[in-house]
């Protein structure tokens, strides 16, 4: 398919890591009177300036409800969201357009996944693997399916530095395995889980994958074709888009295969009171009028990243981290929780005699975002015995000098409880 | 508000030394507070005796403000009458809520060191769930034991 994005040009972006903080206007805010430091990205990253303008563009000039009017802005909104699509499966490498569909994030595509796939293939006895990492989100529609059909859930354990247990996770196959979901990135540990010999694995017992890619879509190059996943999920608002939009890759047979999630209008061929017919995928699983601005606010962001290059922001982003956790390993008291080999710039921490949400509350007094609390990720706590943890999480705007400013704000909190 | 005038008034103390803090092994009353949100949890016991609150003592896990909350609470309804603190309790959430005009007249005394904590609204909860779950406390069976797992800021009843 052409790629059209009518008369709405990208302004040209800096490729220089250390510069892009100026492309996002809301990182010149200050916050309490002190600069904000923004480390708060793994819950929600921050928009530059062309989303910005391509979400005031699209609603300046260009919206209407897409796929049936035949009226230029009509026509013109229906190209852009395609071209959105587009954008997304070339984002993942992904064979077809029609393998992307727009949910509204990514727990929309995990209880989609659920619905469209877990009701109709998977039955009374049969078993699906989890692990400890996930998060809720890639448990809770798990445990609906089970309670509502009696299969069982099997949970992949994970080792002190919040790594998965692989030969646990081979051990847990067996005939009434059918389905596997994972999370690719912890995103209260950061933890980069093995997602290509897990899902080979998997394979080799005929059992299809789902992969949970928010923390991952946003920090490295993501080939689905060549991770041979079967399902892949990421929400735009932590990829420098806008919130109320997602991704759900599937393969094309797979998708085929399922049964529709929401019934509505767009998702049906034919519809009278005695049948239905269902769309062709995508349109299958978008039933009414999707998030259009936020698909192609979505695609414009994809852009933005795109220039910047998924393998610089990783080595970028891995710097930072490295930078991050050197300093703040030596401040006596604190612990880090999570300490994969291999890790996304997520740093989650503890400090003795201090509750996380004061540590929050009190590094907001000084301009400094961070998130606190269990991160929707309760086993994970529960696996290291805490009730909750500090984090810092890293963007490729954020720099050496924001890791300075936390670095001392964790001093001052000390300080206040000494 | 300034959040770390706010610790540095009540936390310093309260949080290193915390009133009350304990088991009643005798209790006629009791219950747990629970903040799902965050995972903190708080156990209250108390006597009543004679409509009066003889002893009370409050343990458990949780942030800074809810522990100073709930020292200087157990400290300030000691002694006092159970309908003397229903009092405190409905103002001390006012309050918290931003909805208590403190110009009036009020049996806050100390306690109106949170005032600023309506400036905080993540941290409301906090500061209430002791005196949510004293309530839930005063109002329990004797000796049985009521979890008040519902939102504490806007729980009225038990």
């Amino acid at each position: 398919m052409k790629i059209i994005d009518t008369k709405f040009e990208s302004q040209t972006v800096t490729n220089n890591m250390e510069s892009t903080r100026l492309d996002f206007p809301i990182l010149k805010l200050k916050v309490n009177n002190k600069p904000l430091v923004y480390l708060d990205s793994a819950a929600s990253s921050q928009m530059p300036q062309v989303v910005i303008d391509r979400l005031s563009y699209y609603h300046t000039a260009q919206h209407a409800n897409i796929n049936r009017g035949v009226h230029y802005l009509s026509e013109t909104a229906t190209a852009a969201y395609n071209a959105a699509r587009c954008k997304l499966q070339q984002f993942v490498n992904a064979k077809e357009d029609r393998e992307i569909i727009f949910t509204s994030g990514t727990t929309d595509a995990i209880n989609l996944v659920m619905h469209g796939y877990g009701r109709k293939f998977i039955k009374a006895g049969d078993e699906i693997i989890l692990s400890t990492l996930e998060h809720h989100s890639n448990i809770v529609p798990w445990q609906m399916l089970a309670e509502e059909t009696g299969a069982k859930i099997r949970v992949i354990p994970i080792n002190d530095a919040g790594e998965l247990l692989i030969d646990e996770y081979e051990k847990l196959f067996n005939k009434r395995t059918k389905f596997v979901s994972l999370i690719h990135v912890s995103n209260s540990l950061g933890s980069i889980n093995p997602i290509k010999s897990v899902i080979a694995f998997a394979h080799t017992h005929g059992v299809p994958v789902l992969i949970d890619g928010a923390q991952a879509a946003p920090h490295m190059s993501i080939d689905v074709q060549d991770l041979d996943c079967d399902f892949y999920a990421f929400s735009a608002h932590k990829l420098c888009g806008p919130t109320g939009v997602g991704v759900l890759y599937g393969k094309e047979e797979l998708l085929e295969s399922m049964q529709p999630f929401k019934g509505g209008g767009d998702m049906i061929a034919t519809v009278s009171f005695e049948k239905t017919t269902y769309n062709t995928i995508p349109h299958k699983f978008e039933a009414g009028t999707p998030p259009i601005a936020a698909a192609i606010g979505f695609g414009t962001a994809i852009d933005y990243l795109s220039t910047l290059g998924l393998d610089e922001i990783h080595a970028y982003e891995t710097d930072l981290l490295n930078y991050a956790t050197e300093q703040i390993k030596q401040i006596p008291g604190v612990h880090i929780i999570g300490t994969a080999a291999d890790k996304t710039a997520i740093l989650s921490f503890v400090i003795d005699g201090i509750h996380p949400h004061d540590i929050g509350t009190l590094l907001n007094q000084d301009g400094i975002a961070i998130r606190t609390g269990h991160h929707c990720t309760q086993p994970v706590m529960q696996r290291f015995q805490i009730p909750a943890t500090s984090r810092a999480s890293f963007a490729f705007y954020n720099n050496k000098t924001e890791v300075d400013a936390l670095v001392a704000g964790i001093h001052a909190v000390k300080q206040v409880f000494s | 508000m300034n959040a770390k005038s706010l610790y540095q008034e009540v936390i310093l103390d309260h949080n290193r030394k915390p009133r009350n803090y304990g088991t009643l092994d005798d209790a006629s009353h009791q219950a747990v507070g629970h903040n799902p949100l965050c995972g903190d949890r708080l156990d209250i016991t108390l006597n009543l005796n004679d409509e009066h609150i003889d002893k009370i003592a409050f343990h458990g896990e949780s942030c800074a403000i809810c522990k100073a909350s709930a020292s200087m609470m157990t400290a300030a309804v000691k002694g006092k009458t159970y309908a003397y603190a229903e009092t405190m309790i409905k103002e001390f959430r006012d309050m918290a809520t931003g909805k208590l005009n403190l110009d009036n007249p009020h049996h806050l005394g100390r306690l109106t060191v949170f005032s600023g904590i309506q400036d905080l609204p993540t941290r409301v909860k906090c500061a209430i769930l002791p005196w949510h779950t004293l309530h839930a406390a005063l109002n329990s069976v004797a000796g049985a034991s009521t979890e008040a797992e519902h939102d504490p800021a806007n729980a009225s009843t038990v």
